[in-house]
């Protein structure tokens, strides 16, 4: 049997072409193994064998992210590659971001699955965990050893088809997929074992991990509400009737921005809610019930605020991805601030 | 920003610094069961509350209670 085709990917310090003076080399391929690349031929025996290398400086990569991937996928689809190999990047940032978009195009873009290996807080790690099998490393070089044999033996399972078992047990960082399996006990009896093992200070796993949430500090008080410009948000699916841009009822893939000029009290014929987690009776019959625009109106034109925004930005947080919604949130936040307003009432059903 | 919602522990997990607890799911800034001025009075008193806490210096995070 031929042996299994791997290609490698790594910045320019591992490709041993230099350091931070050669971060700005554009992508350049090399045949067979090259620097961390002799290691990972090491722990993949007889089994695979890395056909080519593939060497890009780390500033290049993230100064033209869409030359880079398509250049780099293009390489590495020249080299016909049963899998991929990317870093390990450890905690380095830029280059776990390169390891981690070049994991995702390969994956999305030629159908092959990618090993990389970073450190849990690598932001590569977060951003493109979905894309490849990134093995649990230290945060820096030292780690190597450690690294290769891990990434290899995974790699090879990959290659034979092997089922894999949990991120836990493969030692991989969780790509967020949920498998259903047959469980010996059900549910209750695990929860109440957890429980118990909890109460005795003993070890348990929670099946359930809660996704993990930012910390922001918390911004100054405006320090005169009577002069601010205050714009309304909403999670509560609050849009113009008839849901112009047809905001999912659950899991939304985005977010309605509308004018809400000179709209002085939202009515059933103007305004319904989209969500799709609670009973939309009250919001359609009066969506002010979520997006207080009466009384805000009324505020306004009494001086207790200096002016409520002409734009209103509506989603509906419903099983929506967190990931999502922190992108509606930075769009959403940076077109505010342009705007020049000074609060936000953020109105959750 | 302030948050206006009902589930504040779900507030507090997310990271909400200023938090004006609301009515209910489906209305948190109303009453169907009130008469509809009673209704729009409370729902100003809930916006009203939340330009205080827009306007108050917090240290962490802080529920607006009454």
């Amino acid at each position: 049997m031929s042996k299994f085709r791997v290609v490698h990917y790594i910045n320019q310090y591992f490709g041993q072409i230099g350091g931070e003076e050669k971060a700005n080399i554009p992508p350049s391929c090399k045949e067979g193994p090259v620097g961390p690349g002799m290691a990972f031929k090491a722990a993949l025996g007889e089994e695979a064998e890395i056909v080519a290398t593939i060497i890009c400086g780390d500033s290049w990569f993230a100064e033209n992210i869409d030359e880079a991937k398509a250049t780099v996928v293009k390489m590495i689809a020249q080299h016909k590659p049963d899998l991929v190999i990317t870093g390990p990047a450890f905690n380095a940032g830029r280059y776990g971001t390169a390891c981690g978009a070049v994991a995702e195009a390969v994956s999305q873009e030629l159908n092959v699955p990618v090993i990389s290996g970073m450190y849990p807080e690598n932001p590569g790690a977060e951003m493109f965990r979905r894309f490849a099998l990134i093995v649990e490393t230290g945060d820096n070089a030292a780690a190597m050893r450690k690294a290769v044999p891990a990434m290899g033996k995974l790699a090879l399972k990959v290659l034979h088809g092997e089922p894999l078992g949990t991120p836990k047990e493969e030692g991989y960082i969780s790509r967020g997929i949920r498998q259903n399996y047959f469980a010996e006990e059900r549910g209750s009896k695990r929860s109440v074992n957890m429980l118990v093992a909890k109460l005795n200070g003993e070890e348990y796993h929670t099946e359930y991990p809660m996704p993990h949430f930012d910390r922001v500090e918390p911004n100054p008080a405006v320090a005169d509400i009577t002069k601010a410009k205050i714009a309304l948000v909403t999670s509560g699916g609050i849009v113009p009737k008839g849901n112009p841009d047809h905001i999912e009822s659950s899991s939304a893939s985005k977010y309605g921005k509308y004018d809400i000029e000179g709209v002085t009290d939202l009515t059933p014929d103007t305004h319904q809610t989209a969500h799709g987690g609670y009973d939309p009776v009250y919001a359609n019959k009066d969506a002010d019930r979520v997006l207080p625009v009466d009384v805000l109106r009324e505020l306004e034109k009494e001086g207790k605020i200096g002016s409520l925004h002409r734009y209103y930005y509506a989603t509906v947080g419903n099983g929506t991805a967190v990931a999502n919604a922190k992108r509606y949130a930075e769009e959403i936040a940076a077109e505010l601030k342009s705007d020049g307003v000074d609060a936000v009432i953020l109105t959750s059903t | 920003m302030v948050h206006m919602c009902t589930i504040v522990p779900i507030s507090l997990t997310v990271g909400a610094n200023r938090i004006v607890p609301t009515v209910a799911i489906p209305h948190p800034l109303g009453n169907p069961e009130l008469p509809f001025e009673d209704e729009k009075a409370l729902r100003r008193r809930l916006v009203s509350k939340a330009l205080h806490a827009l306007s108050t210096e917090v240290d962490g995070q802080k529920v607006f209670e009454d």
